[in-house]
């Protein structure tokens, strides 16, 4: 329908006023806190159907009753949940005009990655026009998914598009009782991801999130959920390169993962958000509940390079439920300066002849703390259950540390577990070596380092790999002096 | 090529090196022998570079440069190679990539941009040929779990796909048998030009047999008490370290 011409002048006037008065995009942004109150606006915001909402108010009430765990191998002043706003309007003003009022550091950083001047534009908030590229990519990349049946959306649009399925599965693997923070997120995630493979159909490319980094974002309580139908495969990427500085203090994200019968979900993840300045100030919580249940001969493969971060806490598990099933854990952590990192995995063996593997590789450099923390437990009813863990870590310095927990608990006699931890320091002799070759230290260490990732790099899709071996160098810069 | 005058290096503050002269020309192999602990690591070490050694008096020059303006990298790029004692073991870097990052590594600090995958393929190929290399040895782990034997050729493979100026042979004689010490000196030889210089640093004059000496010296306590031709190491075969620690 034609404006007309009060409309139009109308129109105008709200467009200058946007621009002009900061107040009225500020008045989208809920007030600080968290109450049922805030919880039922949420819901309300997003449009969402009644079960949802009432689904958010139950996790409310049992999440005010739990305390914040503190059991990991990390010190932290815990964030005070009152201090933070649980919605702000998704439309923000560019913070930049240009590159050049862009932290050069940062830009310095996004050139050694080899990101283009556009994206670099975007993921440190400059104005862009239109990036044409990323825009027909995103396009031609639905049609395909679309002619298979796939759903890929935010997870906002498929509680109103697909609520069987949401319904169905969301809070099936990681209930909102289970822990503090899944409690947390459960009644407050505002952006996430939805995926749906439909039975025997082998998702045609890699899922990335990076594709719909404008409607998502990196959320601070994102929520995730992919459901592989029987026989089909997908594999996941979740992350973006960049390390975008984003200064909030907590992130509490959730990530379920469902295989059914004879499915397999391979999921990858590149965490490189902000770690604190070089004296440990500032950088982000990353208190992380991600689970998948595999169903008969289906198999899960978690793939994690953690980079970033101040304070890290995530164990990706799997539930091995169906018979068959096998679950695979491959990680980096790296920590530099005053990061602190405890992460590892939990394989859940409860069907019969489950597999699981579990290859942990520790970082530690400057003065900070890289802890592998794995249980494995095989239940009575899991016959011929099989695990192998091997946990290594690499120490740059005498300040650092790195440490093991390994947990198992095996309640059928038939299971076969197998567990090898190293321990080994990049030699004064390694980087001598190095130099006598031509090769300089800076560069010597990312050889030492990559050699020493390799068998999880190896798990990484291609692209994904090649920027997680950049990303490695990056956060060890500087790291021996 | 090389130029030391009265170079004295400490280790851990001790006096090691005592003063020593060399003059080593382009063209020419030079054998360093001496017994257990006259010093001769600790000048291949010096001239490569090595922060734990400190030079406390006298110099070094390559081709005309001092080498105590430069790090360890830069001498590597003004030709520099030392054939390690004891290579160190990275575990997970494949003897491909390594020599790959050393190759252009060298190339980048002469201007030059990296070497096309073809050519370093075909470069590899001809110098594991060369050395009798298998190719499955090439993508192993540089050093983790070689043989004693596998490590010292593994260094002369680098010799030769770094093309050095000035090669340093520590050691690279001992844990070979007659078989592998016979490739890797052939493999000298046939690399050996007028445009470069070969140092061999070596207790026994087996080695000797296949690389010839233009000169040989003998060190000791700090200092080179002997210099002569090739028939001083034969000498020294027959006679043993003692009498040399006479003229000391």
């Amino acid at each position: 329908m034609p404006y007309t011409e009060e409309e139009l002048k109308k129109e105008l006037e709200t467009k200058e006023y946007e621009y002009g008065f900061y107040t009225d995009i500020e008045s989208d942004t809920f007030p600080i806190g968290l109450n049922e109150d805030i919880v039922r606006r949420i819901s309300e915001k997003k449009e969402e159907p009644e079960w949802m909402t009432q689904w958010r108010l139950d996790a409310y009430e049992s999440w005010v009753k739990m305390e914040e765990p503190d059991w990991a191998n990390v010190k932290y002043k815990k964030p005070d949940l009152q201090a933070i706003s649980y919605y702000s309007a998704p439309k923000k003003k560019p913070k930049y005009e240009s590159l050049d009022q862009v932290d050069p550091e940062l830009l310095e950083t996004f050139n050694k990655l080899g990101i283009s001047i556009d994206e670099q534009k975007k993921l440190s908030g400059v104005a862009v026009d239109i990036v044409i590229d990323s825009v027909s990519v995103a396009t031609t990349f639905k049609d395909t998914l679309a002619k298979k049946g796939i759903i890929f959306c935010p997870i906002s649009e498929a509680i109103k598009e697909h609520p069987e399925l949401v319904k169905k599965y969301i809070g099936s693997v990681i209930p909102p009782k289970d822990n503090y923070y899944a409690g947390l997120n459960s009644a407050v995630f505002t952006d996430g991801s939805f995926c749906y493979i439909p039975k025997g159909v082998r998702c045609p490319m890699e899922l990335s999130t990076y594709f719909r980094i404008n409607q998502a974002g990196t959320g601070q309580f994102e929520r995730t959920l992919v459901i592989a139908d029987e026989g089909s495969y997908v594999s996941y990427l979740e992350g973006c390169t960049a390390p975008s500085r984003d200064e909030n203090q907590l992130h509490a994200a959730v990530v379920e993962l469902i295989a059914l019968d004879d499915a397999e979900i391979k999921y990858s993840t590149v965490q490189n958000w902000y770690p604190g300045n070089k004296e440990g100030k500032g950088g982000v919580f990353n208190f992380v509940t991600k689970r998948g249940i595999c169903h008969n001969r289906s198999k899960i493969s978690w793939t994690q390079v953690e980079t970033g971060s101040a304070v890290t806490w995530k164990y990706p598990s799997c539930i091995l439920k169906g018979d068959h099933s096998i679950g695979e854990f491959y990680s980096i952590a790296v920590t530099n300066n005053f990061q602190q990192a405890d992460t590892g995995t939990k394989m859940i063996h409860l069907g019969e002849n489950t597999r699981s593997t579990i290859i942990s590789k520790g970082i530690s450099a400057g003065q900070s703390q890289n802890s592998y923390r794995g249980l494995v437990k095989v239940g009575a009813r899991a016959k011929n259950a099989r695990n192998f863990s091997q946990c290594d870590s690499l120490l740059m310095g005498n300040d650092c540390g790195a440490h093991t927990f390994p947990y198992i608990e095996a309640k059928s006699n038939s299971a076969q577990i197998e567990h090898e931890a190293t321990t080994s320091k990049i030699g004064e002799e390694q980087i001598f070596y190095c130099n006598q070759r031509g090769i300089d230290t800076e560069k010597a260490i990312a050889l030492i380092v990559n050699g020493f990732s390799k068998e999880v790099l190896n798990k990484l899709p291609m692209e994904f790999a090649v920027e997680a071996q950049k990303l490695l160098e990056i956060s060890l810069e500087g790291s021996v002096g | 090529m090389l130029t030391i005058e009265n170079l004295h290096a400490q280790v851990e503050g001790k006096d090691i090196l005592k003063g020593i002269d060399l003059d080593v020309k382009a063209g020419e192999v030079h054998a360093i022998m001496g017994p257990n602990g006259s010093g001769k690591s600790t000048l291949s070490l010096a001239i490569a570079g090595n922060e734990d050694y400190e030079v406390t008096k006298g110099k070094m020059l390559l081709k005309g440069t001092d080498l105590a303006e430069l790090n360890t990298e830069e001498r590597a790029h003004l030709g520099v190679f030392l054939s390690f004692q004891y290579p160190v073991e990275i575990p997970g870097v494949t003897v491909t990539n390594f020599i790959k990052t050393a190759i252009n590594a060298h190339r980048k600090a002469n201007g030059l941009k990296d070497m096309p995958a073809s050519e370093l393929l075909k470069k590899i190929r001809d110098t594991a040929k060369l050395l009798e290399i298998d190719s499955k040895f090439l993508s192993r782990s540089l050093n983790e779990g070689f043989s004693g034997g596998e490590k010292k050729r593994n260094e002369i493979f680098q010799m030769a796909m770094l093309e050095p100026s000035l090669a340093i042979l520590d050691e690279t004689d001992s844990g070979l048998d007659i078989d592998a010490l016979k490739i890797v000196a052939n493999g000298v030889n046939k690399l050996k030009s007028k445009d470069n210089a070969v140092i061999i640093i070596t207790h026994y004059q087996r080695l000797l047999e296949y690389i010839v000496p233009d000169f040989v010296h003998v060190l000791f306590d700090g200092r080179i008490v002997k210099s002569g031709t090739k028939e001083l190491a034969h000498e020294l075969e027959a006679k043993g370290y003692d009498w040399i620690k006479e003229l000391a």
